[in-house]
């Protein structure tokens, strides 16, 4: 096989962060956000908490609309079932761990929203 | 010694000392998020941890339901952390008890108290001690090994039960009474818990909620898993809904897909239950009056008070009880209303609902020059609401604070455990993160021997021992 051909599995995205702070990374295909996140060690506070099992929301992501769209698949009853409980909820929010990258995605550019909120449950 | 010598010493010590130290008391999430974005935006910082117990990670470890073993993947993030240089653990050491809060704000530059809502709320209606009547939380402790709880008398001898409350740690509760064995057994709920639960007789469980179905404290993943629970039907009362469908397309999404999935719950109800199945049974606007009880004082059911809603918009309604009530057959009842948190000593401002009086996070009033800053995170500054990402968020906000205080500071001159460890009794072991490392491991070997990820060890001096070996 060749090298060249491995190469376009690399896809860049790009997190913004609610402080301003830009981080971009690459991402096999395949991959999900918060591999992504973990496999660069990107300093984002208290992302992942749960590993990607969907039991934390710590990974939520909000999206622009055009590649909210364009994701192969939509949440599902568990996935929502978790975005219910983070701080600034969007139509356009995802939880990153359930983000897969796909080879259409490159240039991905995510907002990471602040955990944090006076309003308590 | 020489002049050289000397200022060499000083040196060294004038680098020893000043570096900010930072007490945390309290090894649950909170304290251990603050700790973390402490660690990471000063540059240099030194933390300690203690901790009652001689195990960190609060109701990581005690609190979340053995059958959920995912949220408990947030451990690794911490344990990651507690091995970093500048971060000591030190458990078996309780504030209140072995240390006062003068002792510790005289030896740290910063206090921050993270000690959670220890504390069971109580009803405070006839026969609340009766045998069988128990704390939601205590029951809690009791599956998860809590050494507080080990010893705890629970008897599933009969029928039916019943939990007053609708969070999700009622939820819990709800779960573990009426999952089948075969998937608790592969969980690190205490071996003495499943013994009990396989022999457990409790066919029927009823939810009891003050208000209605749109007040309800639990979350949408705890209330489907327990839907889609094997062997057990979901069964509400169709006139507790009235109203509920029309209303819900004004409301916020997570309260709305909540509501939603009620409704079609209840559009399921089926009149066709099998004898295997067993029954959870949420009903609301019932407040508990009293507990019945027999000439033993043995549980034997509840007297409820019926509520009715009062105003137009059925957002903004009161819930008020009316003269009618009606009786709830139970051997069994577990209160779930809330916590509270202990006052654990006398210097610290407390508020009448049981949380440390404080300003985002600072407490307030208690500034004094050469003393350590005073703050709270997590459920002791927050009251004992929201899941761990919202304790996250509080920590890390209260560690902002934190960090921007002592920044202002130009000298730092505690000394920290060092200094404080020669008040502590002699004879407390103190337990440090190696001997938490052992405890892990010993428990973990256990565990597997029963083909589960754990058994914990629920005695206090048995942890030490193994700790200390
Ligand atoms: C039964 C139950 C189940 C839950 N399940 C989930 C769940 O599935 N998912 C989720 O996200 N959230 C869950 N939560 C919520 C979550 O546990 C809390 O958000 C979080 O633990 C609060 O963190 P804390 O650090 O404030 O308190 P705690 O976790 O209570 O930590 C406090 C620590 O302080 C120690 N301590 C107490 N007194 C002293 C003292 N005097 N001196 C020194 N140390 C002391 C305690 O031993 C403990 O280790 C659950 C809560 C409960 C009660
Ligand atoms: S990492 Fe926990 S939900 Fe995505």
């Amino acid at each position: 096989f060749s090298t060249n051909l491995g190469e376009r599995f690399w896809v860049k995205v790009t997190f913004h962060l609610f402080d301003g702070r830009k981080l971009e990374a690459e991402g096999k295909v395949g991959d999900s956000l918060l591999d992504v996140v973990v496999n660069n060690d990107l300093d984002i506070d208290g992302y992942g908490a749960c590993e990607g099992t969907v039991t934390c929301s710590t990974c939520h992501v909000v999206l622009k609309q055009k590649d909210f769209d364009r994701l192969p698949e939509e949440a599902g009853d568990e996935e929502r079932d978790m975005l219910d409980l983070a701080y600034g909820l969007t139509d356009t929010s995802r939880l990153g761990c359930q983000v897969i990258l796909t080879k259409d995605l490159d240039g991905l550019e995510v907002k990471v929203p602040e955990s944090v909120n006076d309003a308590r449950s | 010694m020489n002049l050289k010598h000397l200022k060499m010493t000083f040196r060294l010590f004038s680098t020893y000392k000043n570096i900010p130290r930072v007490c945390v008391v309290g090894a649950g999430p909170a304290g251990f998020y603050a700790a973390m974005h402490l660690t990471k935006k000063l540059e240099n910082v030194h933390i300690d941890i203690i901790e009652k117990l001689p195990v960190p990670f609060g109701l990581v470890r005690y609190g979340v339901a053995p059958d959920h073993p995912e949220v408990k993947n947030v451990i690794n993030q911490f344990t990651k952390f507690a091995q970093q240089k500048n971060v000591n653990f030190y458990g078996n050491i309780t504030l209140g008890k072995d240390i006062s809060l003068l002792q510790l704000r005289e030896h740290y530059d910063a206090v921050l108290l993270t000690y959670g809502a220890d504390e069971d709320k109580t009803l405070g209606i006839e026969n609340e001690d009766a045998y069988n009547v128990l704390a939601a939380r205590n029951f809690v402790g009791w599956y998860n090994g809590h050494p507080r709880d080990k010893d705890l008398k629970v008897d599933l001898s009969g029928h039916t039960a019943a939990i007053l409350g609708q969070g999700n740690v009622a939820l819990d509760v709800a779960r573990i009474l009426l999952s089948p064995l075969d998937i608790l057994k592969k969980t690190d709920i205490t071996d003495y818990a499943l013994q009990a639960l396989a022999n457990s007789k409790i066919k029927e469980l009823y939810l009891v909620g003050r208000r209605g179905p749109l007040n309800v404290a639990f979350t949408i993943k705890e209330l489907r898993e327990q839907i889609k629970l094997e062997n057990c039907a979901t069964i509400w009362r169709k006139n507790d809904f009235i109203g509920v469908a029309e209303s819900v397309n004004s409301m916020p999404r997570p309260r709305k897909r909540l509501t939603e999935l009620m409704l079609k719950s209840l559009n399921e109800n089926t009149n066709t239950v099998n004898d295997n199945q067993k029954l959870f049974k949420p009903i609301f606007y019932r407040s508990p009056k009293k507990f019945l009880v027999n000439s033993e004082k043995h549980l034997t059911g509840i007297e409820l008070a019926c509520n009715v809603l009062t105003g137009d918009k059925i957002e903004d309604q009161k819930c008020v009880s009316t003269k009618d009530s009606e009786i709830l057959n139970c051997s069994l009842a577990f209160r779930s209303i809330g916590y509270k948190s202990v006052k654990v000593d006398n210097d610290l401002p407390f508020s009448s609902n049981g949380v440390v009086i404080n300003e985002n996070g600072r407490v307030i009033n208690t500034d004094v020059s050469d003393l350590a800053k005073l703050y709270v995170a997590g459920w002791l500054g927050t009251g004992p609401v929201g899941v761990i990402l919202h304790t996250m968020s509080n920590a890390f906000q209260v560690a902002k604070l934190i960090c921007e205080d002592l920044k202002k500071q130009e000298n730092y001159k505690k000394g920290g455990f060092l200094e404080f460890k020669n008040i502590i009794n002699e004879k407390t072991s103190v337990i440090d993160w190696s001997g938490w490392e052992k405890i892990d491991k010993y428990e973990t070997e256990e565990g597997k021997k029963l083909g589960k990820p754990r058994e914990k060890i629920t005695c206090i001096e048995k942890m030490i021992q193994i700790a200390l070996t």
